[in-house]
């Protein structure tokens, strides 16, 4: 996700084989966090770890819930909501000074760029990321990991449309037949959309989107709510929104279907982050190491239909590895730059 | 007699300083946000005095679309909730119609309803193509894919949605006026050689006007300032109204100087109606209630008593059993929009919302925590402003009524804004605690406890409390042993309708919340944003057990008892 400069790669060459030694006190990161009796007895006391995340809510009880039967006496909050929305909600807790987030995951890595130049992170390397994960998905001074990665696509209902006559590209969805039959995601609301409409507007225009406002679009806010409309045969086409719920309605039987897009699909990465001010400060470190591990990491893969960076944990048979399929680049330093003008000109296109 | 005298002069100063609280207490309630609304609404963005935010606001085709379509749908709601509320309040009141206590009852349980859940049962219902209503129409007629009944993305559906849960306001009005017209009146006319039409006309209609006049109003307002129902339908339609322009504008980033702008229009308006409705109304008496006059009498119907029954149960279908119906099979089936069957049936969704949803306790709690303490905070000031208004008990008694009819005019978003400006900033920092939606709950909810209040003041003559006066009694003791009592019904109605109401709160909350704060409305619109309908239903459903459960605990106090159904005789 980060791109260093040469002179940073090297930096972080030797702070990921300082790690690797585990003799890290004093180097460019920090010491690989170990969950020893120590900390989860210390988290146990604090009894409660709260996580504002974007990721759907099913899956993110889920893994609140093996969280709570891996550690009993630590209740967990699960606070869900847009990768946007919850930039907002942190931006306007913080300016009056409510520290009411322990661990936090958006959608929108961009995200983490602004909180870390705040200074709101804090440093904190689970040793699963230290060991098992490649450098391009952790942030060199260990504020923030990539916690899950996956794709925005486009997808359709099995029973309106024939899979011959799916769109098999983003230019096929300006075509007038798909009028009225498109339901797509808002970028004020979802990090996920945020990105998909960043990557999508570089690489096919403004004019791209311009043409699809004049489709009837139903705007829904959420990524994962296109698929959710597709399977209520709402809608027959998705113009984005997540792969994984795709996945998971599709292994549940539901008549939906993936379209990976000829120009290229947008990839996102959603990082996690433990807050410097958490209230929580061990459950918060003890959530952030649970949340990296091989459990916990093959269940959001497994149940949820995420794609892990985790080098032990193995992709579900049947679904299509993210090697095989061509993505659009992720940039979250030009969305940071442009995240406004983005949305500006998005309710220009699309009115809401 | 000379002895006890001097107790009660004491205790009638300390009145004195009690009603200064309470006044003080509403100035702050009321002018501290509006202040702050001001203030922000006249401030560019890096300070100072600017009118750029209103030029933008009139020039940009972006605000004035929404503001066509706001006011659209604020005179069609209107009239839409006069056109059914009036003659359902009729039969409810002054005819033989069968079970009218039932209709009666029915019409209560779609005010419970939150407007936004009924937006969303009706996104279950009419939504153009998984909607149920549609399925149906296309299973029945044979109707190609693409076929349409009904699409409730768009601004008729809106209407009819805020219509559906706007329309009680009117009739009960309309049906309590309707209730309180003295038989004899009609009885005289009839003696007098007037026709039935006639003595309708001259008699029951005249009477009957002011409450349809100011049902009206109310119906107006509420579809002006209404944000839950505009968030769920309009957005997705590709349309703002003002109240969901308002809330956009404080996504990131915020602006709260434009959306403060946006809102003052409202304001203006809003107090231009009030001042006209008080012009018309206010000068005319429309004291009917004597204490000694004779029930009602029912108009019989004859052979169209049960066509008139049917006729309110058809209306009713729209905010109550079609909804219901909707989000039960919601509830229990698997995907939301597949007719409930052996093979659909599941109890996931009940399963993930009691034992996997992490926020679900949490939002119940605070909900029902502050709808309790809002409710008796709120019909306590309410009580005290209408005493001190109606009696005209203190000087600056006007002011007093204004401050507590103003808040019917600030949208509940903006007034979330409002608060959240004056309270996230010292000396008093409440932002992040249940007592800032406490203040909201109560702010917004003033007007309507304070005029429910007001009318049942002016129901009752004075002369028993000028009695207790002369007696020497205090005002604040003659307010407790005599007057209180006097309106114990209105009184619990008052407490039932602002705590339903707060349940039905979404605007400020969605402004005033945090992960600690969070209350159910706010929950069920997280849900809609991410499409989780299935949890809405069983979430929707629990809430209206819930409150039904309050609200008939409330009219079972001892001694007061009347509940929502407001009667005065």
């Amino acid at each position: 996700m980060r791109r260093p400069n040469v002179g940073r790669r090297g930096d972080l060459t030797v702070a990921v084989l300082v790690l690797l030694s585990a003799t890290a006190a004093g180097a460019a990161g920090p010491a690989p966090g170990k969950v020893t009796p120590e900390l989860i007895e210390a988290a146990k006391k604090e009894g409660k770890a709260i996580w504002y995340t974007a990721v759907d809510l099913p899956v993110a009880e889920r893994i609140a819930k093996a969280f709570e039967a891996k550690y009993p006496g630590i209740e967990m909050r699960v606070e869900r909501s847009g990768g946007e929305r919850i930039f907002q909600r942190i931006g306007q807790e913080y300016a009056s000074n409510i520290h009411a987030v322990d661990v936090v995951n958006s959608s929108d890595a961009a995200h983490f760029i602004v909180w870390k130049r705040d200074g709101i992170l804090a440093p904190y390397v689970p040793e699963d990321v230290a060991l098992h994960y490649p450098p391009e998905h952790k942030d060199p001074d260990g504020q923030f990991a990539s916690w899950r990665v996956w794709l925005s696509v486009i997808g359709y209902n099995t029973r309106l449309v024939k899979p011959e006559e799916a769109p098999k590209s983003f230019a096929d969805l300006l075509d007038p037949k798909w009028s009225g039959k498109i339901v797509k995601g808002h970028p004020g609301y979802s990090g996920t959309i945020m990105t998909a409409t960043f990557q999508i507007s570089r690489d096919l225009g403004w004019e791209y989107l311009e043409k699809l406002a004049k489709q009837k679009v139903m705007q829904v806010q959420s990524s994962a709510d296109p698929p959710k409309k597709l399977a209520l045969g709402e809608r027959a086409i998705m113009a984005d929104g997540n792969e994984y719920n795709l996945f998971q309605l599709k292994e549940k039987g539901e008549p939906v279907e993936i379209v990976y897009p000829a120009e290229g699909t947008p990839l996102i990465v959603g990082p996690s982050g433990v807050l410097k001010d958490a209230p929580h400060p061990n459950a918060a470190r003890l959530l952030q190491s649970f949340l990296f591990s091989v459990q916990a990491q093959q269940l959001m893969v497994d149940s949820g239909g995420l794609r892990s960076m985790h080098a032990l944990v193995k992709e579900k048979p049947g679904r299509k590895p993210l090697r095989e399929i061509k993505v659009m680049k992720d940039d979250p330093a030009a969305v940071e730059k442009q995240a406004d003008e983005i949305k500006a000109r998005y309710s220009k296109y699309f009115k809401v | 007699m000379a002895p006890r005298a001097l107790p009660w002069r004491a205790r009638r100063d300390l009145s004195g300083a009690i009603l200064a609280v309470f006044a003080l207490a509403l100035c702050l309630l009321v002018l501290l946000p509006i202040g702050w609304l001001v203030v922000f609404a006249f401030t560019g963005r890096g300070g100072g005095f600017t009118l750029a935010n209103f030029r933008l606001l009139f020039s940009d085709a972006a605000f004035l679309e929404p503001l066509i379509t706001t006011l659209t749908l604020a005179v069609s709601v209107g009239l839409v909730c006069c056109l059914v509320a009036a003659p359902l309040g009729w039969l409810v009141a002054r005819t033989d119609m069968p079970l009218r206590r039932t209709v009666r009852f029915l019409i209560m349980a779609s005010f419970v309803t939150p407007p936004f859940l009924g937006a969303i049962a009706w996104e279950l219902l009419a939504a153009p193509n998984s909607g149920l209503l549609n399925q149906l129409h296309r299973a029945s007629t044979g109707a190609g894919p693409d076929e349409v009944l009904f699409n409730v993305y768009t601004l008729h559906g809106l209407v009819l949605v805020v219509s559906c849960y706007t329309f009680p306001y009117v009739f009960v009005l309309v049906a309590n006026a309707l209730d309180r017209i003295p038989g004899e009146l009609e009885d005289a006319s009839a003696m007098l050689g007037a026709s039935a039409f006639c003595t309708a006309r001259r008699v029951t209609i005249p009477l009957a006007l002011p409450a349809l006049a100011a049902g009206a109003l109310i119906a107006f307002l509420q579809a002006l300032t209404l944000f839950g129902a505009p968030g769920i339908l309009a957005l997705p339609a590709g349309f703002h109204t003002m109240t969901t322009k308002i809330w956009s504008l404080f996504q990131y980033p915020p602006k709260p100087e434009l959306a403060a702008a946006a809102s003052l229009p409202l304001l203006v308006l809003t107090v231009l109606l009030l001042r006209a409705q008080s012009a018309i109304l206010g000068r005319r008496g429309y004291t009917v209630v004597g204490g000694r006059s004779g029930p009602p009498r029912p108009v019989p119907l004859g052979v169209l008593r049960w066509p008139a029954l049917a006729l309110c149960l058809a209306v009713l279908s729209l905010p109550v059993f079609l909804p219901y119906l909707a989000l039960l099979n919601a509830a229990f089936s698997r995907i939301p929009s597949q007719p409930l069957t052996v093979q659909t049936f599941t109890l996931d969704h009940l399963r993930f919302v009691f034992l996997e949803l992490s926020a679900t306790r949490l939002a119940l709690k605070n909900t029902f925590l502050l709808g309790l303490a809002a409710a008796t905070s709120g019909a306590l000031l309410a009580l005290v402003i209408s005493y001190l208004t109606a009696r005209a008990a203190i000087r600056g008694h006007r002011v007093l009524a204004f401050l507590a009819t103003a808040p019917i005019a600030i949208p509940a978003i903006a007034l979330g804004v409002g608060l959240f400006l004056a309270y996230t900033r010292g000396p008093v920092v409440l932002y992040g605690t249940l007592w800032i939606l406490l203040l909201a709950y109560v702010t917004i909810e003033l007007p309507a406890a304070y005029q429910q209040l007001q009318a049942a003041f002016r129901a009752v003559s004075p002369e028993l409390e000028e009695a207790s006066r002369i007696l020497g009694a205090s005002r604040l003791r003659t307010l407790r042993d005599v007057t209180a009592p006097l309106l114990g019904p209105s009184l619990i109605a008052t407490w039932c309708f602002v705590f339903v109401a707060v349940v039905r709160e979404l605007s400020a909350a969605a402004i005033l919340f945090t992960s600690e704060t969070k209350v159910l409305s706010v929950l069920i619109f997280d849900l809609n944003e991410s499409g989780d309908l299935a949890a809405i239903a069983v979430l929707g459903l629990t809430m209206l057990i819930l409150t039904s459960a309050v609200i008939a605990a409330a009219n079972r106090v001892p001694g007061l008892g009347g509940g929502l159904r407001v009667r005065h005789y």
